[in-house]
């Protein structure tokens, strides 16, 4: 399939791309990794008439913890989550997410902002994001503004990202001590969109109360879901079976699948309801309450 | 529509041309410059069969416009064989019959070369998860990861 014509632009610099933006407007798109737009041009999905390429900006790939956060660079390939130490020691969950998005030729191309802004409700970092409470920088003609990721996915395959704004950096709260994540996700094959996923990112306090937790679900509903019921659920309590049972029931009642190719809607519940029991049991297990 | 100047270094070899932006990777190659070895087997970035290495790193061609590679160092399966000597991994692939149609042949080798390059001395399911995005539709596997095993043990012995 060969994709539709366009313009291809190459800007050196974050404000160069912006100016572009500016002046081209709906019909530019960004051009990241390009695995979500490239095979959407193809199916004429996309029909943009400039793509704006910002891989050689320099500054946009990083991955670095500072002042208390892990701070993301929109431009970080998947594989740098995979193959980065940091990532592996303390932030159990992104490595799981990374490790189960596509597969190693597409994680290669594949960045974590694209995964973002893309905006597709079946990607996996928005479900890990919303579990680690990040918050997204995006650059735009005025400068730069922070977005909670709750405000961020306003609906379906869209996002509070202007026609002029970069995605530049994400912002994660740093991992505390005591505190562990887990991604459960089930696929039918390598590489396929999930039949359903939940992100678990949790931490203890020093008496074995649960202190923080973020709950987060993929692909079933028209925007990147938070189960408010089940971190309520279990804030603030010593978590046991019979609560961790009644967490992934209130998950399953918190999200709203539609039958399709992977499933029932019933079937995605009662997905969810597993996954999320097995995602705060594992994030348990590797917090250092359980080890 | 618009054209562009690139210039990639293709397999030890600095080539230039005037491309389409529209123009993919995989077709750069085929059609371009008619080095066939790197097949289409998708066309939508499942099955692995277009692999090349971008600077060292493995990626699908059939999703890679050519400008993206444009600066960069590629190689692809021409680029393997060195002064008539076949690299370690097309001598396992044909040791231990690690192809049957060979469709997927090229893409399962670049991806592999990758793989033994980050992690020289894999487990048999590192190897599975590491060729995860290759697709052989004569199911051949059991041979595929002989080959890769071959091609480590003999790149390590070579080393030494």
């Amino acid at each position: 399939m060969i994709p539709p014509p366009y313009e291809y632009l190459n800007p050196n610099q974050l404000s160069e791309a912006i100016s572009l933006l500016q002046k081209h407007g709906e019909e530019a798109k960004i051009l990241a990794g390009g695995h979500s737009l490239i095979p959407a041009m193809k199916l004429r999905f996309a029909l943009p008439e400039y793509l704006i390429d910002i891989s050689g900006i320099e500054g946009m790939d990083f991955l670095r913890e500072e002042e208390g956060q892990l701070r993301i660079g929109a431009m970080s390939r998947e594989s740098s989550l995979e193959e980065s130490e940091l990532i592996s020691e303390k932030y159990p969950l992104l490595l799981d997410t990374a490790k189960m998005i596509a597969d190693p030729q597409v994680r290669n191309m594949a960045t974590v902002g694209g995964n973002l802004a893309h905006g597709d409700p079946a990607n996996d970092h928005p479900a890990a994001m919303i579990a680690l409470r990040a918050r997204v920088v995006v650059e735009g003609p005025n400068g730069s503004r922070e977005i909670g990721i709750d405000d961020f996915f306003t609906d379906f395959f869209t996002t509070a990202l202007q026609n002029n704004e970069i995605l530049t950096e994400i912002k994660i709260p740093a991992a505390p001590p005591n505190s562990g994540g887990s991604y459960q996700k089930i696929e039918r094959k390598v590489g396929d969109y999930a039949a359903a996923a939940v992100a678990c990112q949790l931490s203890f306090d020093a008496g074995g109360t649960i202190q923080q937790i973020g709950i987060g679900l993929t692909n079933v509903g028209p925007i990147p879901l938070r189960s408010n019921s089940a971190e309520d659920h279990l804030r603030g309590q010593i978590p046991d079976d019979s609560l961790i049972r009644e967490s992934g029931r209130l998950a399953a009642e918190d999200c709203d699948p539609v039958d399709d190719l992977r499933g029932s809607a019933e079937y995605k519940r009662d997905l969810v309801n597993e996954l999320t029991q097995r995602a705060i049991k594992i994030s348990i297990e590797r917090s250092e309450r359980g080890s | 529509m618009s054209k562009h100047t690139v210039t990639i270094e293709i397999n030890g070899s600095s080539i230039t041309r005037e491309v389409d932006s529209r123009l993919l990777l995989v077709h750069f190659l085929r059609e371009e410059l008619v080095m066939t070895g790197t097949h289409i087997g998708c066309d939508t970035s499942h099955c692995g069969a277009c692999t090349v290495l971008i600077d060292g790193r493995s990626v699908k061609s059939c999703t890679l416009f050519t400008m993206q590679a444009n600066g960069k160092s590629l190689t692809t399966i021409e680029g393997m064989e060195t002064e008539g000597k076949l690299h370690p991994l097309q001598e396992g692939f044909h040791q231990e019959h690690g192809l049957q149609c060979g469709f997927c042949t090229p893409g399962m080798i670049m991806r592999a070369a990758e793989l033994l390059d980050k992690n020289p001395n894999p487990t048999e399911e590192e190897i599975r998860w590491g060729i995860s995005g290759n697709l052989c539709r004569c199911t051949g596997y059991v041979n595929i990861i002989k080959a890769v095993q071959y091609a480590a043990e003999k790149i390590q012995k070579e080393a030494t």
